[in-house]
């Protein structure tokens, strides 16, 4: 025995006899994890938040988190003796005056907005391949949770400088809060302890963004991942793959060093961001002052569809009995956004009360075998981005040389016209790739060989599919769409009444499909010839 | 014609290859960039006039005016439709826009732009006399007149654009949106003088500044935070044009995310 | 065309894993000792960026400069730094990454699943267990227990809400005061200078703050609510109604420049349409109709102020401000 095998033994020796992780131990390291780019994307969220705690622990011993006012000292010059707050004094000193300390920021940023990148494009892998099913729904709930909370706490997280482009979200912010009824204004002066600014909001919001957020939002992707982990990942359809097994590598040693790589090339790549493409420079912004605004402000990319939709929403209030009730804030601000998150969140539950399938699966689902869903993941985002172009309208306006009054104008049409019309063509589209596959399987690939028959006929050569891929274009299910009758035999009225009728009306719709080949018809064709 | 029949000979061995079409299309297109340039410099010509005396400055100007100006501004400058009177508007206004290349208008659309100016400096010191001629206005100011890099104070310079300009023009001086197609254009790369002038004559949509409000001094000070900004180059990096959030999340979707998922399917891809 | 068949379909059946394919470096030594140099100049990179990390933070001062394309001028300290932090941290993945794809074993393990649901035993077994300890805690035999454990939580759990009474005080009717009273002069906002009618002409605009008694020390918290946006057209240029007019002095109109839709600064004046337009969210104002909202989400006009001139000449608020400024609230009555 080596003198290495030696050491590990020991070390191996004593924690299993204190805690009998020897069986646990093997049992993860031979864990198959099944390969594919697409399943990364959430690693990238994990990842970045890795190096969002790292770079912001580093943050924390410079920045003070104070409203108190301060002359600035430091070595910027244009801002030489301005009157600001402490915490912006504190950020631009970690920008100037700390070695390393601008390129921190400038990761930590950058590694926010990848962050929430990668977590908006991995729940649309999610979504589309229909891995939020049965048993996944609790994850799926999760993830929602952990995107609702992303958004705050980056808001807040660029909000602590408090310059000049962040203090005004803030104070838009408040505006939102303010606007509730009832309570409103009490809830604005409890947060701000008083009056807009007021001298306390930086340091409570520090203390949302260093310690309560993060410690829910760790605690949720540990059991994000440990759900993952014990339901074992999902697989693309293909040969060999099926409802009952995982296919792929074993966590030591392939997995550990492609995952553990990619960790490294995730911040190598945030990293080389943050030394190269300047972002938040807020002393350009100056020190926040309420009296004070810059055109074209905006917040950062993962709000921008929320300020699209507060931009665009009609000039509503109603005032009645003394009171005000600001529906041109409360709807856009509130309720929208409030709707969406929840529909999101049960959208397992509703596609399952819709389809009546109620099984557990693991394979994903190819997003055209799923018409209907890919079709509302389509809407969805077709709204989102209307509501994220419109946010940047002033912007947009200047570069293109544009109207604002137009864009907007655009844009309120569009929020409610391009949504359907992009249901309508992603689903047509979806069934005619159904189609296509069905073309594929019946008939083979078409090679663009000519061949002449002997009697003068030309005919294009077709080369039959290989056994694997015609597997993966035939392997999904195809599942009646639900039969409530609305009278049973005796003539009595089902007691699910409209709720049943339109779950039957939406099933239908959920189960169309283009009849995949069945095997009788491709062993016909099989026989025949071509 | 016979070397040029053979030189197409040549050529023609290659219609077939997959490059042939895009680069006939860059070469039609270059030939027609550079040939549209050419013709277009061959066009504007720059009279050039001497002058020295002030009398003869005005008398100048006017004749100018009236070949240049009068067409849209009527013939005493009284102004007709959309073009506003110029009565009054001193040298000051005639030097921002003649100088900057404002007027005269290329086309009648909701903003003039600064383009390439069509006179020189001779001309627009003959124009401005004249204008100045008609009514008393505010006068025009020459970069070394203004001694900003003096008696500017480049921090308070800062306050007063944040408090006054960066609605319209944005927090770095980039420009920004108004309504109904016109914007605030940026103010990097324009003459002292220039945005001296701006302030006290307020073109178009740009309101007055009249130096009871903003002192002759804070005016210098705002330049000198100006040409600050100007000159600072970017701190952290590239700097994705000054704008703030909506370029630093096109970068992250596109480059961050891009590069990501790049090496993500390089990462999956089965080695040969 | 859809679903005819669907009660007959069956799948085709799985050809099951396909034929594992033998990478270059699975069969040739060569290529594997080729992969296994890669890999290691993979690593060597990485080291590379980490000496570049070192040397930039020790001894690239802090105010150089360096020209590149795309970048153009930036700091060169801040950049090199970044650089060699990122080499050392992206060729350390590279290196992992590519070792495992050449050379650590790629043949496809097949591991199985079991189902979620547990076994009808072992939910049994459960189902026993609760009951059991159910009936042992004995609340349901008794009821008095259970109530007054139930009151006993409640209160223990929700009265600490008290403890965040003091995050803040009450609004009381603060919302609506602001720091205008009768004769306050307005102030160039900064400079506190005070103003003449004359200092400002036709077309121009001034940002302006309320006079403060000396002493007295302007806060934040009051900027946001007396800022104000002072306006000079010519008087036939307005369209108000006699009593909007009497607030107005000689052509110059004043307008709280917190805007009503979510408290903005709302200076960007046009002189040309005399519209006043918040750079947050496209509210335009007409100047010439008491800053009535003409596009955009605002859904009430600015509060004007009215203003007049003091015995020795300088602009003065007539009156507070009739309404409360900036966004709205529930209290808000009009």
């Amino acid at each position: 025995m080596s003198a290495r095998e030696r050491l590990a033994g020991g070390t191996a020796n004593f924690i299993d006899e204190r805690t009998g992780a020897a069986k646990w131990m093997k049992k993860t390291l031979t864990k198959v994890f099944p390969d594919h780019w697409s399943f990364m994307l959430g690693e990238i969220v994990m990842y970045s938040f890795v190096i969002l705690l790292l770079s912001g622990t580093f943050l924390t011993f410079w920045f003070d988190p104070s409203m108190k006012e301060v002359e600035y000292e430091g070595s910027y010059e244009p801002l030489s003796g301005v009157k600001m707050s402490a915490a912006y004094a504190s950020t631009l000193n970690i920008s100037f005056d700390v070695r390393g300390g601008l390129l921190m920021r400038q990761i930590h940023h950058w590694a926010a907005l990848i962050f929430m990148a990668a977590m908006v494009i991995h729940m649309m892998r999610v979504f589309f391949t229909g891995a939020f099913r049965k048993p996944r729904e609790l994850n799926w709930i999760i993830g929602v949770a952990l995107l609702t909370l992303g958004i705050v706490e980056g808001f807040l997280g660029y909000s602590l400088p408090d310059d000049l482009l962040s203090g005004t979200g803030i104070r838009i912010a408040e505006a939102i809060i303010q606007a509730i009824p009832v309570v409103g204004s009490y809830l604005s002066y409890f947060l701000f302890g008083g009056a807009f600014p007021g001298e306390v909001f930086v340091q409570r919001i520090y203390a949302a963004h260093i310690l309560l957020i993060p410690g829910i939002m760790l605690a949720l992707i540990t059991a994000h991942l440990m759900l993952v982990w014990y339901q074992k990942h999902t697989q693309y359809p293909g040969p060999g793959r099926t409802e009952k097994n995982v296919v792929g590598y074993p966590l030591m040693p392939v997995y550990m060093a492609k995952a553990g790589g990619f960790f490294f090339i995730v911040f190598g790549v945030t990293a080389f961001l943050g030394a190269v493409a300047s972002i938040n420079p807020i002393w350009i912004y100056g020190p926040y002052n309420p009296g004070q605004i810059g055109a074209g402000s905006q917040p950062d990319w993962y709000m921008g569809w929320l300020d699209g939709l507060v931009r665009l929403a009609p000039p509503i209030e109603t005032h009645a009995f003394g009171y005000t009730i600001s529906w041109n804030i409360l709807i856009p601000g509130l309720i929208v956004p409030g709707i969406i998150f929840t529909l999101l969140a049960f959208y397992p539950f509703i596609e399952q009360w819709m389809t009546g399938d109620k099984r557990e699966h693991h394979i994903l689902d190819r997003p055209r075998n799923n018409p209907n869903r890919t079709a509302i993941g389509a809407m969805s985002l077709t709204f989102t981005l209307v509501a994220l172009i419109n946010g940047g309208n002033d912007l947009i306006a200047t570069h293109f040389d544009l109207s604002i009054n137009q864009i907007m104008w655009f844009s309120r049409i569009g929020i409610i016209l391009l949504p359907p019309l992009a249901f309508v063509i992603t689903k047509r589209i979806c069934l005619s790739l159904q189609r296509a596959d069905r073309e594929l399987v019946l008939h083979g690939r078409e090679t663009g060989r000519l061949v002449m028959l002997p009697h003068g006929e030309f005919i294009e050569v077709h080369e039959p599919l290989s056994p694997e891929k015609a597997y993966v274009l035939t392997q999904h299910e195809q599942n009646p769409p639900l039969a409530i009758s609305s009278e049973d035999a005796q003539g009595v009225a089902n007691p699910q009444g409209i709720k049943g009728r339109i779950r039957t009306r939406l099933s239908q719709a959920a189960q169309e499909q283009i009849a995949k080949p069945t095997t009788k018809e491709v062993l016909e064709l099989e026989e025949g010839q071509h | 014609m016979t070397p040029l029949i053979r030189i197409f000979e040549k050529l023609s061995k290659y219609r077939r290859h997959k490059f042939a079409g895009p680069a006939l299309l860059i070469t039609g297109l270059s030939l027609a960039g550079i040939g549209f340039s050419v013709a277009q410099a061959a066009t504007t010509e720059i009279q050039q006039v001497a002058t020295s005396d002030k009398a003869s400055l005005i008398a100048e100007g006017k004749e100018i005016f009236a070949r240049g100006c009068s067409s849209c501004h009527g013939l005493n400058a009284e102004g007709a439709g959309a073009a506003p009177s110029l009565i009054g508007v001193g040298a000051a206004s005639v030097d921002f826009q003649v100088a900057t290349g404002r007027m005269p208008m290329a086309d009648m659309s909701q903003q003039a732009m600064r383009k390439e100016p069509v006179y020189n400096e001779a001309e627009v010191a003959a124009l401005a006399a004249y204008v100045a001629s008609l009514a008393p206005g505010p006068a025009a100011v020459t970069n070394e007149e203004l001694a900003w890099e003096r008696s500017g104070d480049t921090a308070l310079g800062g306050e007063l654009f944040r408090t006054n300009c960066a609605m319209c023009h944005n927090l770095a001086g980039q420009g920004g949106a108004l309504t109904q197609g016109k914007y605030a254009p940026t103010v990097m790369g324009v003459e002292p003088r220039h945005i001296y002038e701006a302030m006290v004559t307020g073109p178009q949509a740009m309101p007055v500044f009249a130096n009871t409000v903003l002192t002759h001094d804070e005016k210098l000070s705002i330049i000198k935070w100006i040409k600050h900004a100007e000159n600072e180059p970017a701190l952290g990096g590239a700097a994705l044009g000054r704008v703030g959030p909506v370029t630093e999340g096109l970068l992250a979707w596109t480059l961050g995310l891009g590069l990501l998922i790049g090496i993500a399917v390089w990462l999956t891809t089965k080695a040969r | 065309m859809s679903n005819e068949n669907s009660g007959a379909v069956e799948k085709l059946s799985d050809p099951g894993l396909p034929e594992h394919v033998h990478r270059k470096t699975d069969v040739d030594p060569r290529a594997a000792k080729k992969a296994e140099r890669q890999v290691a100049i993979l690593f060597a990179l990485s080291a590379i960026g980490t000496v570049l990390f070192i040397y930039s933070y020790i001894w690239i001062p802090e105010d150089t400069f360096i020209f590149l394309p795309i970048t153009g001028t930036t700091n060169a300290h801040q950049l090199f730094l970044g650089l060699g932090l990122a080499m050392a941290l992206f060729f350390i993945g590279m290196g992992a990454v590519h070792w495992a794809k050449t050379l650590m074993p790629d043949h496809e393990v097949v591991d199985y699943r079991k189902e979620q649901r547990s076994k009808d035993e072992d939910r049994a077994a459960l189902v026993a267990t609760v009951k059991e300890g159910a009936a042992n805690a004995g609340l349901g035999r008794r009821p008095l227990i259970k109530r007054t454990m139930g009151v006993a939580l409640g209160l223990v759990g929700l009265s600490p809400l008290l403890l965040l009474r003091d995050l803040g005080p009450l609004p009381g009717d603060e919302l609506t005061k602001t720091n205008w009273k009768e004769g306050t002069r307005l102030v160039t906002d900064p400079g506190d200078r005070p103003i003449r009618p004359s200092d400002l002409e036709v077309g121009g605009v001034a940002q302006v703050q309320p006079a403060f008694p000396p002493g007295k020390v302007r806060h934040l918290d009051d900027i946001a609510k007396d800022s104000v946006l002072l306006v000079r057209l010519r008087p036939e240029e307005f369209n108000l109604d006699a009593e909007r007019l009497s607030w107005t002095y000689e052509g110059i109109i004043a307008f709280s420049k917190i805007c009503s839709h979510m408290g903005c600064a709302v200076a960007l004046y046009e002189q040309t349409t005399k519209h006043l337009l918040c750079p947050c969210h496209q509210s335009t104002f007409d100047v010439t109709r008491a800053a009535k909202v003409i596009f955009g989400p605002a859904a009430r006009p600015l509060p004007q102020l009215p203003i007049t001139v003091d015995s020795e000449g300088y602009l003065v608020a007539q009156a507070p401000f009739n309404e409360a400024v900036g966004p709205s609230f529930w209290e808000r009555d009009s």
